[in-house]
């Protein structure tokens, strides 16, 4: 994550092979800032903050900063997969906060904090599995069906916890909260591991062109034989999945499972997807670029939080980010 | 002339016999017999709405016909899906080309036939086979694309086709059903894909080819089926006939 420059989102490497437009043509070419929006828009943060606030580029900072980011990064990656299926997921923040009510809960009952941590994952997978059961099985659009799991699993998560924080005091989640391995915290390292899986997953897997088929052209994927409904429930079993790691980071990082949704999780999410040049019509998508874009986000929160600007205009900032983002990718090629 | 000449069961490569097909009241085919011999280029025409789509449908396991016996390479084969035509070796290019445009041409050659290293559950792809053989694909067949790595989305009419094209027949399909291959494309681009079949049928690939152009028909086919109004009412040799028969026959006039 720490050197994108080498990991250009593969949509990228197909055009370089055949011919190396020059520079100031490339520069010129709406669709290369489209593509890139998260990196430009992320070194331009960096530039900026760096410039007004020299502590921004402080290696602690920067530290913080990449740990604030793990959580959204780890979204913003399974948002990825079902946007790339033409999908949103707008349960993913609610299945975070179910995943970290069920954390609590089982680890508070006393079965110890690993069988929590799985059995958190795995509802919040099931919650994905049953999302994308219910999107094909009864053919109903994705944001009606993630907009009633949104509703449902909130109820759910209240009803489970009564309404009240537990707290989780486990020593393994202190450790992953703030322990280090080299120059990152291990969320950092989670979120890294993500990265790579994804990005496998997505390149260089027959899952991965199914799914960019599926979400291309779903009719003509079929036609061909692939079985588009299984990639799509895939896909939103995969962002549970990723909802599920999420919960397990957050309550790591706050020491206790809340029933909250954290809204601007699930609009960082898709925001961040956006700014990574990933179609919202399905069919192209890079892991990276929603990382960066993740990245960028966190950044702009953390840039505008050092100049002492109020929290009350980071949502504001945040949305005009990622309209623009959106106006630039009508440029996409 | 209009009943259709049988054909020994080892020339065909496909063959149907009493085929109807029903969608609620409305009859799109009835009482069909039909075949298409080994290697030859088998036109099917008629007018709009004269059942041709929905019988070559019928036939490659979009469509279940309601009645009758369908024969594939010598045996009874009724397919249930698409995917299990595709597997006994029917390629179908569809109108619509089910092309993926955001996909590269050598992703969308081997779409559902990836080349992959497998290990434990999960499906690695081999890029570098993948492309090797996507060239030497297209150079097979001669067809010229800019590039291998390019999106379909960037491809001409004609472009596409061909890939699509080139897509049925590398699977080493045993039959390709095509329905109206040029009907979007310009002059050039009808005269390149209409090349494409002649290698097609120079090579002996079985070939069922839907079209509207009597001309074109023709040129490209050694036997034609005349649809009318649900109902096979003629079959004639390409060579045997002109364009003012197949009109006759089309419209009924003969």
């Amino acid at each position: 994550m720490s050197t994108p420059a080498d990991n250009a989102p593969a949509a990228h490497s197909a055009g370089a092979e055949e011919s190396r437009p020059s520079l100031a043509a490339l520069l010129l070419d709406p669709s290369f800032w489209a593509d890139w929006a998260s990196v430009v828009g992320l070194v331009g943060l960096v530039i900026v903050f760096g410039i007004a606030q020299p502590v921004f580029l402080s290696v602690a900072n920067l530290q913080a900063l990449l740990l604030a980011a793990a959580i959204l990064v780890v979204l913003s990656i399974g948002q990825t997969f079902v946007i790339a299926t033409s999908g949103i997921d707008l349960s993913l923040a609610a299945a975070v906060m179910l995943g970290a009510i069920i954390l609590g809960l089982v680890n508070a009952a006393g079965y110890g904090i690993f069988v929590a941590c799985v059995l958190a994952v795995l509802a919040t997978s099931a919650v994905g599995f049953l999302n994308g059961l219910i999107i094909t099985a009864g053919k109903i659009p994705d944001f009606v069906v993630t907009l009633g799991t949104l509703s449902g699993i909130t109820g759910l998560g209240l009803i489970l916890s009564g309404g009240e924080p537990t707290m989780v005091g486990s020593t393994f989640l202190l450790r992953l909260a703030s322990g280090s391995l080299g120059p990152f915290g291990y969320p950092v390292w989670v979120a890294i591991a993500a990265v790579i899986v994804a990005h496998i997953a997505l390149y260089h897997t027959r899952f991965g062109v199914h799914l960019l088929a599926t979400g291309g052209q779903t009719e003509s994927a079929g036609a061909l034989g692939i079985r588009t409904n299984r990639v799509k429930i895939a896909a939103y079993t995969i962002s549970g999945f990723c909802a599920g790691i999420a919960a397990i980071l957050l309550v790591a990082r706050i020491g206790s499972a809340e029933p909250q949704i954290n809204t601007s999780l699930l609009l960082n999410s898709v925001a961040a997807v956006v700014l990574g040049g990933v179609s919202l019509f399905g069919g192209r998508a890079s892991i990276l670029g929603p990382a960066i874009g993740a990245l960028m986000l966190t950044a702009l929160v953390n840039g505008l939080t050092l100049l002492n600007v109020s929290a009350f205009y980071q949502p504001l900032a945040v949305g005009a980010i990622v309209v623009l983002a959106a106006l630039i990718m009508r440029y996409q090629k | 002339m209009s009943a259709p000449h049988h054909i020994p069961a080892a020339e065909a490569i496909i063959a149907c016999e009493g085929l109807s097909k029903h969608f609620g009241g409305i009859r799109a085919f009835t009482d069909v017999a039909f075949q298409a011999r080994r290697g030859e280029v088998t036109a099917v025409i008629g007018d709009n709405g004269a059942g041709k789509s929905t019988l070559i449908r019928s036939l490659v396991g979009v469509h279940q016909p309601d009645t009758g016996n369908l024969f594939f390479d010598g045996r009874a084969r009724p397919f249930a899906n698409p995917d299990e035509a595709r597997k006994a070796g029917i390629e179908t290019v569809h109108q619509n080309l089910a092309l993926i445009d955001e996909l590269t041409v050598a992703q969308n050659l081997f779409l559902n036939r990836e080349i992959v290293r497998r290990i434990g559950p999960f499906a690695f792809l081999d890029r570098k086979a993948m492309k090797r053989e996507a060239r030497s694909m297209l150079s097979r067949l001669s067809i010229n694309v800019p590039s291998i790595s390019q999106r379909v989305r960037r491809l001409s009419g004609g472009q596409r086709q061909a890939i699509s094209i080139c897509r049925a027949v590398g699977s080493g399909a045993k039959l390709v059903v095509m329905d109206e291959p040029t009907a979007a494309l310009g002059v050039q681009e009808t005269a390149n894909v209409e090349a494409l079949i002649r290698r097609l049928r120079e090579q002996s690939v079985s070939v069922i080819l839907v079209s509207h152009n009597f001309d074109q028909v023709r040129r490209l086919s050694d036997q034609i089926w005349v649809m009318r109004a649900g109902k096979m009412a003629a079959t004639v040799r390409a060579s045997e006939t002109s364009g003012n028969e197949l009109v006759a026959l089309v419209t009924g006039a003969a």
